[in-house]
C-alpha cells in the first residue's frame, strides 16, 4: 500500500530553488489501478520517482506497506525496488545487444537467481505480457515499439512486484498499439491484482484507470473514481495484432 | 548478483566493442611485455656479472701495485702503472700470514706473438703453479705451468682458447708446436679451458708462461704486477686483508696507510659493489618499461571513463530494478581488470618472445624469473583496479533519475 504524506520535492539549481511537488497526500490502496493526469512540467514524473523510490522527497513521509522509506539509504531503497516495484518507462529502456529474454531477466540477476529459473520467470513474465514466443530471442534492436514496450512489461512483472509505476507507457507507441498496451495494464490489474500507477497527460489513456488523480503545478486539483474504458480480457484477441 | 553472471556480462559488453577493447588491451600487452623484456635481460646482465666474478676464483684476495686513494687525492695510480709489489712480498704473505691457503703471484705483459705466419697481440701472465687454483684456471689439454717448468726457467707457455684459435684456427690441437714473441720460442705445453667473456678482459685470450722465465727475460727484475692470494675460507679474508696490509706497510717502510703503495681488493667487495650495480640496472630498464604499462593503464581509465558515459541510461536502468552501488562498482571494476589481466596474459607471452629474440639476436643474457611474471599478472591486475576504480565509482554514483532521462 502507498501512502504519501505531506510531500514536497525542491530541487535547487546553483541558488535558485524551485519547488516542483507542493505538499502533495493521497493513498493508493493494493489491486487499486490509478492514472495520474497532468499538463507536462506539473510534476508527474517527479512523484512517480518518489513513489518508486528512485528519489526521496525534500519533506514528508512516504509509506510503502506502513514503512516510511523517505529516509532509507540508496542501498536500502534498492532492495525495496527490486522486491516490490516494477518500472515501465517511455522510452522503454531495454538494452539495445541483448535479446527480449535477457532484458526481461535483468532483474532477476540482481536478486541472485540462477540462470534456469530466471529464464523460466522470463518467459513466464513475456507471455503475461503478450510477447509471441517467437520474439523471445530476438535482440530489442529489431523490435517494433509495441514488442519494445512489451518486453519492457514482462521486465517489470518478472521480480512479481506488488507495485508497477508506469511513466508515460503509450507516449512513444501510436494510437493503437497504445490501446492495446493499456489494455494489458488492464488485464494484469484485473487477473493478477497488480497495483498500478499510470502517469500520462493523455485523458484517453487516464481513462483506462479506476480513478484518476489530476495534478496541476506540484499540487493535487482532483482526485475521482472513473469507469473504465473498457475491461482488460477485452483486449485478448488484439494482442495478436501486434 | 552471481560471479557467474558478473563473467558473462563483463565478457558480453567488452566483445560488444571488440575494436576498443582490443586496442585498451594492446597498451597494457605492450606495458606488461616491456617489464617482462627490461627485467630478464636486467637480471640476465646481473646473472653474467655474477657468475665471472665467481669464475675469478674463490675466497680471492688480489693484491696489486699503486696507491690507494689517499686524503685529498682523486688519481689512484693504475694497475702494474708503478711495480711496487716483489716476488718477495708474496713469499712473505704465504709465509706469515693467517690462513692463507695460497699465494699466486702473477706479471703481466703484452706482446705480438706469431706462430706459422699468424700473429695475434695478447696478454702474457708469468704464473706460478698455484695460480691454476687459485683463480679457477682448468686444463683442457696438455699440463699447466708446473713448479718444475719455474724452477728451470723453462720457455713454456699455456694458450687460453681464444689465441689458439687466432693462431692455430678453430680446434686445432698445438700442443708441441711453438710460438714466438719478445724474440723468443715457447713451446706450447697446454691449452685452458673456455670460460666466456668479452673485451679486455677476456680470460680465454691468454698466454701463461712460467713466472720465473717472464723475469728472467722480459722485465729483469723481480717485479711482480699482481699477488693473488686464496683464503681458506670466506670469513677469514677479511682479517687476512687487515694482516696483509699491515705486512706489506711494514716491508715498505709505509708509516702512513693513507700513502700506501699497493692496494687490495677483497673478492667478496667486489662481487657485491657489482650486483649492486645489476641491481641498478635492473630497477632503471624496469622503471623504463613501467612508463609504458602507466601509459596503458591511463588508456584503460580512459576507456572506462568513455563506456560510462555511453552507457549512463544502463546504469540508470539497472538502479532501477535493483542494483546496488556495489553492483555497479563490481560490474565496471570487472571490465577494467578483464581488460588487464588478458592484457597481462599476452603481455608477458610476448615479454618473453622478446626476451627469447634478445637472447638469441642480441647476443644478451636474458633471465626470466617466475617471480617477475608472477608480479606482472599482479601488476595487471592491480593497474585494472586501480584506474579502474574512478571510472566504476563515477558510474555507481550516478542518480537513477539523471541516468535514465540521460539522452
Ligand atoms: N533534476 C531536476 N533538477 C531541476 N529541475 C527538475 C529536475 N527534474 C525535473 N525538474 C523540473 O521539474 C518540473 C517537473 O518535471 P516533471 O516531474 O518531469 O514533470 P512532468 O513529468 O509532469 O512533465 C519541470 O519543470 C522540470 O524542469
Ligand atoms: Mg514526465
Amino acid at each position: 500500500m502507498i501512502q504519501c504524506k505531506d510531500i514536497v520535492k525542491i530541487y535547487k539549481t546553483g541558488e535558485i530553488e524551485t519547488t516542483i511537488l507542493k505538499s502533495v497526500s493521497f493513498q493508493v490502496k493494493e489491486g487499486e489501478f490509478v492514472a495520474i493526469i497532468g499538463p507536462s512540467g506539473s510534476g508527474k514524473s517527479t512523484l512517480m520517482n518518489i513513489l518508486g523510490t528512485l528519489d526521496v522527497p525534500t519533506s514528508g513521509d512516504y509509506f510503502l506497506d506502513g514503512k516510511n522509506v523517505a529516509k532509507y539509504s540508496d542501498d536500502e531503497l534498492a532492495d525495496i525496488r527490486k522486491n516490490k516495484i516494477g518500472f515501465v518507462f517511455q522510452s522503454f529502456n531495454l538494452l539495445p545487444r541483448a535479446t527480449a529474454l535477457r532484458n526481461v531477466c535483468l532483474p532477476l540477476v540482481y536478486a541472485g537467481l540462477d540462470r534456469n529459473e530466471r529464464e523460466e520467470r522470463g518467459k513466464e513474465a513475456l507471455s503475461r505480457a503478450g510477447l509471441g514466443a517467437e520474439h523471445y530471442h530476438h535482440y530489442t534492436n529489431q523490435l517494433s515499439g509495441g514488442q519494445m514496450q512489451r518486453v519492457a512489461i514482462a521486465r517489470a512483472l518478472v521480480n512479481r512486484p506488488s507495485i508497477i509505476l508506469a511513466d508515460e507507457p503509450t507516449g512513444n507507441l501510436d494510437t493503437k498499439t497504445g490501446e492495446i498496451v493499456m489494455e494489458t495494464f488492464q488485464e494484469l490489474n484485473f487477473q493478477q491484482g497488480h497495483t498500478i500507477v499510470l502517469i500520462t497527460h493523455e485523458r484517453d489513456i487516464a481513462e483506462y484507470a479506476d480513478r484518476i488523480i489530476t495534478v496541476r503545478d506540484g499540487s493535487i486539483v482532483e482526485d475521482r473514481k472513473n469507469t473504465r474504458k473498457k475491461i482488460g480480457i477485452a483486449g485478448v484477441d488484439d494482442r495478436q495484432k501486434i | 548478483m552471481k560471479i557467474i553472471d558478473l563473467l558473462e556480462q563483463t565478457f558480453l559488453s567488452l566483445l560488444s566493442n571488440k575494436a576498443r577493447s582490443g586496442l585498451t588491451i594492446l597498451g597494457i600487452v605492450i606495458g606488461i611485455g616491456s617489464v617482462i623484456t627490461m627485467v630478464s635481460i636486467g637480471q640476465g646482465a646481473s646473472g653474467t656479472i655474477t657468475s665471472s666474478i665467481e669464475s675469478l676464483g674463490s675466497n680471492l684476495l688480489m693484491v696489486s701495485p699503486g696507491m690507494a686513494r689517499g686524503v685529498g687525492q682523486q688519481v689512484s695510480a693504475g694497475r702494474g702503472g708503478a711495480q711496487t709489489l716483489t716476488l718477495a712480498d708474496a713469499n712473505a704473505i704465504a709465509d706469515q700470514i693467517y690462513g692463507v691457503q695460497a699465494v699466486a703471484p702473477q706479471y703481466s705483459t703484452r706482446a705480438q706473438v706469431t706462430a706459422k705466419g699468424a700473429n695475434t697481440n695478447t696478454s702474457i701472465y708469468g704464473v706460478t703453479e698455484p695460480y691454476a687454483a687459485v683463480r679457477n684456471v682448468e686444463i683442457q689439454s696438455g699440463s699447466f705451468i708446473t713448479q718444475a717448468h719455474n724452477g728451470s726457467k723453462a720457455k713454456v707457455a699455456v694458450l687460453g682458447p681464444a689465441v689458439v684459435e687466432d693462431l692455430f684456427g678453430e680446434d686445432a690441437d698445438p700442443i708441441g708446436q711453438t710460438i714466438r714473441f719478445n724474440n723468443m720460442d715457447f713451446r706450447i705445453v697446454g691449452v685452458t679451458v673456455s670460460k666466456g667473456g668479452s673485451g679486455m678482459n677476456n680470460v680465454d685470450d691468454v698466454i701463461y708462461i712460467p713466472l720465473a722465465t717472464a723475469q728472467q727475460y722480459i722485465s729483469g727484475d723481480d717485479k711482480v704486477g699482481m699477488i693473488n692470494v686464496q683464503g681458506e675460507s670466506q670469513k677469514l679474508l677479511d682479517q687476512m686483508e687487515i694482516d696483509i696490509t699491515a705486512l706489506l706497510l711494514e716491508r715498505h717502510k709505509i708509516a702512513d696507510e693513507t700513502l700506501a703503495d699497493f692496494q687490495i681488493m677483497n673478492q667478496a667487495d667486489i662481487a657485491a659493489s657489482a650486483s649492486s650495480i645489476a641491481g641498478t640496472l635492473t630497477i632503471l630498464l624496469a622503471s623504463i618499461a613501467g612508463i609504458s604499462l602507466l601509459v596503458g593503464g591511463i588508456g584503460i581509465m580512459n576507456m572506462m571513463l568513455t563506456t560510462v558515459t555511453e552507457r549512463t541510461r544502463e546504469i540508470g536502468l539497472r538502479k532501477a530494478v535493483g542494483a546496488k552501488k556495489g553492483d555497479i562498482t563490481i560490474q565496471f571494476l570487472a571490465e577494467a581488470v578483464t581488460l588487464t589481466f588478458l592484457g597481462g596474459i599476452a603481455g608477458v607471452a610476448l615479454g618473453w618472445i622478446a626476451s627469447l629474440l634478445v637472447r638469441h639476436f642480441g647476443n644478451t643474457a636474458t633471465q626470466i624469473s617466475p617471480v617477475s611474471v608472477l608480479l606482472a599478472f599482479g601488476v595487471s591486475a592491480a593497474i585494472g583496479i586501480i584506474f579502474g576504480y574512478y571510472p566504476a565509482w563515477r558510474a555507481a554514483k550516478l542518480n537513477p533519475i539523471n541516468a535514465l532521462r540521460y539522452e
